[in-house]
């Protein structure tokens, strides 16, 4: 069956809001939306590495994206910087730009940008469950809605939080001289475990890999409270028992070696599929996702219903097909940079 | 379901046997009954359902779901079980989740017509992992890592009992098993094992220390050949005719050939193997036979086997495992002559004159069968038969392994405990191209048989000689010039069609890391070539 076309590029819309190499351009406001390269103007939707990079000369961001930028570049990371908070419209040469909540990570935003009557949202990454790390995504009417489609393939339906955090803490009881070392990105990913954790009433120590400090730190200086942290230092036999957390390029390094015969799981909407985890060695998958599922992308198109879908990156294909039996006009931009963390 | 199904979400992805171990014993503490029954003869692999087709799964998936989304999701995940699993798209207000005594139940009295729609209505109460069970479970192909012999070793875990004891009367209950249950509960005595054709415990051999020999009185034992075939129970009682394998694993299906051999009424201890003209193939041609459900009447009468007879654990209804070896040899050999067939023979005595003797017909075998043999057998005259491996009775006495030099071309990350470690290695030896010049081709891959210090070498070795990363396998630094030697043991080598030097090799394991020695001078193909022609 052939893929469904692309729909002609409308210079109208594009006038407004055009992808290029360099990110989206905003011609009215002279900034890039979310650009893989050095630019002089920049807007970022969130503080993860393939959206947010170090060296632009101006960057308006939420004040939680640009603390998380500063954390992990330094304070210099850009020459200028421009809070603006959720809700507030701000007018940028000949547009209007508002941030709403994507509900992704701590600060994510979803960026929207009005000239001449027409309004375009490019909502970076998101997810539409709960999320007691960030703010819940906000739906923004608009005439197109740029979206990620990185989980864009109807076998991704990712389970409720709670059911992976238990199979999480059943293990736990199941094993206790083992320790269960968690995978999760750094940001955002391993937060929200922490305080999945603590809404599941568990109140033990967690052990945290030093990559996570100072994020960790950072979450808490923004009100979300991690409970009782350490280092993961110490004999093996303090470990039996205990939930670690660590970045997942350290689940197989030489680091993980201090655990008492670990249970590896790992933390991402890439677990549903077997053949995923096997390739790690992760012995316990728990689906969760920082993006939106099947369903989460296929229900907020529906609900937003827009001119026009234009889709940054992921499984466009399967998205577009969805699209097109739904009678919505679907393009896929092709923008080459952005991955899922979680995907190395 | 709902329990079984996160039993086998867990069990396929755990490495470690303890852990698996743990997890079916833990399933069979908290599930009730029938259900943790049937879950013990799913595992142990007696429960096939094949009434389910992938056909049948693929028409119930794209009556609900776009084809092309369905295509295009089947080419992401790659298994179709999985990617149906996933798929099937929730329904608000389904029927609850069968249990799976129900599924059970269903299937077994349903009409070929009916089972797409039974299929059809459980997709929708279940959740995806129950999803992935059920379709995995009706599709006959478990393939969570588990073998009947750790099933049973998980139920006499949970029951405190020994595997010998469960595999008694294992095959004189039937799923699912509420009485061994109960006996295992502590809430029963331990059920009837009087049930014709069914499996006793084998009794095995411990390794023999050589160093032991001197302790032992050569006139108390016996010597026979260990043929290198597969070591199988011939049961014939009241008509009823099975073919285990030493774990009790029942492969009569493929074997229709030597059940109509067992015209005795016995039980007979002996090794299958390929047998023509009176003479043994090799193990490569038993390999033909073994791991088939059914059996292929060419590929029978290509590779016709045959029984030779160890030992007899009962006649004509009495169990004679309580007698020596000699009292049991003597049954034995007059069963043999009665039953009078060409599938059936005995397994000769070797005398003892002295060890020294011994070790000397060990290390050259004469012409013609023994060839077929790993190594000598010594067992005690005067030893009872006795489930499991007691030492001092029977010793097996191997020959010496294989040794080849081979250069570490591959190295893949571990599970479990060892999974920051490389520890899977795949060595090759070398070759000599058209042009002349010499390159590598892998003959096998070993992961034991080095230390846990030598282990931390090994992983270093690799890490810091990366050539190139494929996910979990690195390739390491090989040439003339530079490599890391491995000296690997091995049983034995077979002509292989699915390997790239045209050869495999049987049990290898590391024996010596040749740090010293340079890659260059490491084995020929050529070597192994000779080693397959002398023995093949």
């Amino acid at each position: 069956m052939p893929r469904p076309a692309d729909p002609e590029r409308s210079p109208r819309l594009e006038a407004v809001l055009r992808p290029t190499p360099d990110g989206l351009w905003c011609a009215g406001g002279a900034f890039f939306i979310d650009p893989p390269r050095p630019v002089e103007r920049a807007v970022i939707t969130h503080g993860h590495a393939d959206h947010a990079r170090a060296g632009h000369g101006a960057v308006l961001a939420t004040p939680e994206t640009l603390a998380i930028m500063g954390e992990r570049y330094g304070r210099d990371f850009a020459g200028q910087v421009q809070p603006l908070a959720y809700g507030e419209r701000l007018v940028v040469g000949a547009v209007e730009l508002s941030l709403a909540p994507a509900g992704h990570v701590l600060g994510s935003a979803q960026a929207t940008v009005r000239q001449g009557g027409l309004t375009i949202t490019a909502s970076g990454d998101y997810k539409r469950r709960r999320d007691p790390t960030c703010a819940a995504f906000e739906p923004v009417p608009s005439d197109v809605f740029i979206t990620e489609a990185t989980f864009g393939l109807p076998v991704f339906r990712h389970p409720p939080d709670t059911q992976e955090i238990a199979r999480l803490l059943g293990s736990v009881r199941q094993f206790p001289e083992r320790a269960h070392l968690v995978g999760a990105y750094a940001l955002g990913k391993a937060q929200r475990v922490i305080r999945l954790l603590r809404e599941a009433g568990y109140d033990e120590t967690i052990y945290v890999h030093g990559a996570l400090e100072r994020l960790n730190q950072l979450y808490e200086h923004f009100g979300i409270l991690l409970g009782p942290l350490a280092a993961a230092t110490g004999s093996k036999a303090d470990f039996a028992g205990r939930i670690i957390i660590a970045p997942p390029s350290a689940l197989a390094d030489r680091w993980s070696r201090r655990f008492p015969d670990p249970v590896t799981a790992f933390a991402s909407g890439w677990m549903s599929v077997r053949a995923r985890a096997r390739q790690r060695g992760v012995e316990l998958p728990l689906v969760l996702s920082d993006h939106a599922d099947w369903d989460e992308l296929t229900d907020t198109l529906a609900e937003l219903s827009p001119e026009e879908v234009w889709i940054t990156h992921g499984r466009d294909d399967a998205l577009r097909r969805w699209a097109e039996l739904n009678g919505l006009k679907a393009r896929a931009l092709h923008l080459v940079g952005y991955e899922d963390e979680d995907d190395d | 379901m709902r329990a079984f199904a996160v039993l086998l979400d867990r069990l396929s992805l755990t490495a470690s046997r303890n852990a698996k171990l743990r997890l079916i014993r833990d399933h069979l503490a908290d599930t009730s009954d029938p259900d943790r029954g049937w879950a013990l003869a799913a595992l142990t692999g007696g429960l096939t359902f094949t009434a389910a087709k992938p056909a049948m799964i693929r028409r119930a998936v794209e009556a609900r779901v776009d084809p092309e989304l369905f295509r295009l999701s089947y080419d992401y995940v790659g298994d179709l079980a999985e990617t149906a699993a996933l798929i099937w798209p929730a329904r608000h207000g389904a029927n609850r989740g069968p249990d799976l005594s129900e599924v059970v139940d269903a299937l077994t009295a349903a009409k070929r017509g009916e089972v797409q729609g039974l299929l059809e209505g459980w997709l929708d109460a279940l959740d995806a992992d129950g999803r992935w069970a059920l379709l995995k479970l009706v599709t006959g192909g478990l393939r969570v890592g588990v073998s009947a012999r750790l099933a049973w070793q998980a139920a006499a875990d949970f029951g405190g009992v020994e595997v010998p004891d469960i595999q008694e009367v294992w095959h004189a209950q039937a799923p699912p098993y509420a009485d061994l249950m109960a006996w295992l509960d502590g809430r029963a005595d331990r059920p009837s094992a009087d049930a014709n054709g069914r499996f006793r415990p084998v009794m095995l051999a411990q390794p023999l220390d050589e160093e032991d020999l001197s302790k032992l009185d050569p006139a108390a034992y016996v010597a026979e050949w260990k043929w290198d075939g597969i070591r199988v129970q011939a049961v014939s009682e009241g008509g009823v005719k099975r073919l285990y394998s030493r774990t009790g694993e029942d492969i009569s299906p493929a074997f229709p050939d030597v059940l109509a051999a067992l015209t005795y009424d016995g039980v007979i201890d002996g090794e299958l193997l390929v047998m023509r003209e009176g003479g043994v193939a090799s193990f490569g041609d038993l390999q033909q036979r073994l791991n088939r459900k059914a059996a292929d009447t060419r590929v029978m009468a290509a590779f016709p086997a045959g029984i030779r007879a160890y030992d007899l654990l009962a006649a004509g209804g009495d169990d004679l495992r309580s007698l020596t070896f000699l009292e049991r040899r003597a049954r034995l050999e007059g069963l043999v002559a009665c039953a009078a067939s060409d599938r059936i023979d005995l397994s000769p005595l070797e005398p003892i004159q002295s060890w020294k003797a011994l070790a000397a017909l060990r290390a050259t075998p004469p012409d013609g069968d023994p060839k077929a043999a790993e190594g000598l057998m010594l067992k005690r005259l005067d030893s009872t038969y006795e489930a499991g491996r007691p030492k001092g009775p029977w010793f097996k006495w191997k020959k010496d392994p294989h040794l080849v030099d081979a250069v570490l071309m591959y190295a893949q990350r571990g599970h479990g405990k060892r999974s920051s470690f490389y520890s899977d290695y795949t060595f090759g030896v070398w070759f000599c191209q058209a042009d002349g010049t010499h390159a590598l081709t892998p003959v096998g891959k070993a992961y034991f048989g080095f230390t846990d210090e030598e282990l931390k070498q090994l992983d270093k070795f690799v890490r810091d000689n990366t050539v190139e990363r494929f996910g979990p396998v690195r390739s390491v630094r090989a040439s003339r010039d530079f490599g890391l030697v491995l000296e690997v043991a091995f049983e034995g080598l077979q002509r292989s069609k699915r390997h790239k030097s045209g050869i495999a090799m049987r049990f290898p394991r590391i024996s010596r890391i040749r740090w010293d020695k340079p890659a260059g001078e490491a084995d020929e193909l050529a070597t192994l070539e000779r080693m397959l022609n002398r023995n093949g």
